[in-house]
């Protein structure tokens, strides 16, 4: 395997040809903030705050996509990147009813984890106050979208380590959704195997396990190291 | 920035919330003996007071509901210099917005109608109860903000070290606390 060095805040950095950005910078320590990404499962740049600089190129680019190449000089946290990563989370905290005082997940979110870290006091933008639909017709789980970021991890976690592809998006803009089967309710659902594994990945508390009220909904991925550990290696080993 | 007075004014309001906000004010515990020796308080939800006073500091609770909170917040602006937008429904509008998704009509036909075991009417506008806004908004939306403390409701710890940054004409350090 060929090996690429490059240089990420300063620092020289080998990493293996084919890596992301963001795998090699978060192996040498450097944390790039991201809600899409999730170790074990493809990336798709959906969320946008993996947004880095790389020298000699203009546009900002999503480092969970983008390859390390020979030489290349990248910048993770500069004031442009800060200020851009700062709008992308008011922006999702505008989209949707992220009301985290009355969350499953207050306490254990990423969203608003991530929006503590980048400083995040309160959102510029005007909330857009969308009325949206709860799904409670699972036995077992919940969803809501009011809370959904539409990160798709639930998408390809289905999809990629379950293999059953229950869920997927629909809708354009302001009308995009995760939808299960060809969009009727959970409960219906033809192919979901109740696994659950969707729930453990979300990153706010969009999906949740039912009975669970206010801060209770703590996540465990766990599991997907185990699978993808196996499933690449053949060890079962946590 | 600039040097308040040897007593500065200190004073909270509350609009639309649950008062959960001074409530953890209130968990200062000793620490409001040692405040009260270095502010005067000139206003709080349970001072009776006309108009106004004149304040160096105020805490705004609560999100902007009703036409009462926005002529109050307007004028308590105007009559502010250092304003802080005080835990999450005065920031987001929190729980206090949850009915944003809905028509003004239909939340209160629902809350004093439908669900009512006895119907006397619906207190809104009726020059006794102000009338809703079509739309709960944040603080920021409606006068500027100086400051943030978010939290539901905003730890006592946090409130203590900005009030006590801000009397020590310090630029606050701008920790940043979780919403919810």
């Amino acid at each position: 395997m060929s090996v690429k060095t490059l240089q990420i805040d300063g620092k020289m950095i080998t990493g293996s040809d084919g890596d992301s950005i963001f795998t090699v910078a978060w192996e040498h320590g450097i944390h790039i903030p991201r809600l899409c990404h999730i170790g074990g499962i493809s990336d798709v740049g959906a969320c946008r705050l993996c947004l880095v600089e790389v020298e000699g190129q203009r546009r900002l680019q999503a480092s969970c996509l983008t390859p390390v190449q020979e030489g290349m000089v990248v910048h993770t946290d500069t004031e442009r990147l800060r200020a851009q990563r700062k709008l992308i989370v008011e922006l999702l905290m505008a989209e949707r009813n992220h009301v985290c005082a009355v969350c499953v997940a207050n306490g254990a979110c990423e969203l608003q984890d991530l929006a503590m870290r980048l400083g995040v006091d309160h959102v510029r933008v005007r909330y857009r106050f969308p009325s949206l639909p709860v799904d409670l017709t699972h036995e077992r789980f919940g969803m809501d979208h009011n809370r959904c970021i539409l990160c798709t991890r639930c998408v390809r976690v289905c999809d990629e380590v379950e293999g059953a592809h229950t869920w997927d998006v629909a809708g354009r803009g302001a009308g995009c959704r995760v939808i299960t089967d060809m969009g009727q309710p959970w409960g219906q659902s033809d192919t979901c195997t109740s696994c659950g594994k969707c729930v453990q990945v979300c990153p706010t508390g969009a999906l949740f396990s039912k009975g669970k009220t206010v801060a209770e909904m703590e996540k465990d991925r766990g599991f997907l190291k185990y699978i993808v550990t196996a499933r690449e290696k053949g060890q079962w080993i946590g | 920035m600039d040097r308040l007075g040897s007593k500065p004014r200190l004073a909270t309001i509350w609009l639309g919330g649950c008062s959960g906000c001074h409530m953890s004010f209130l968990d200062l515990d000793e620490r409001l003996i040692d405040l009260a020796g270095r502010v005067e308080l000139v206003a709080s939800p349970i001072s009776d007071y006309k108009d106004f006073p004149h304040a160096d500091i105020t805490l705004v609770e609560g999100a902007v509901a009703n036409e009462e909170h926005l002529t109050h917040v307007r004028e308590v602006r105007k009559k502010t210099r250092i304003l802080i937008s005080f835990g999450d429904c005065a920031i987001t509008g929190n729980v206090t917005a949850l009915r944003n998704a809905f028509r003004v009509d239909d939340v209160l036909n629902r809350a004093y109608r439908e669900t009512a075991a006895v119907v006397v009417g619906i207190p809104s506008g009726n020059h006794v109860v102000p009338k809703l806004l079509p739309r709960v908004r944040p603080v920021h939306e409606v006068v500027h903000v100086d400051y943030y403390l978010p939290g539901c409701p905003p730890p006592a710890d946090a409130i203590w070290q900005l009030v006590l940054e801000l009397l020590d004409g310090q630029q606050p350090a701008g920790d940043v606390r979780r919403f919810g």
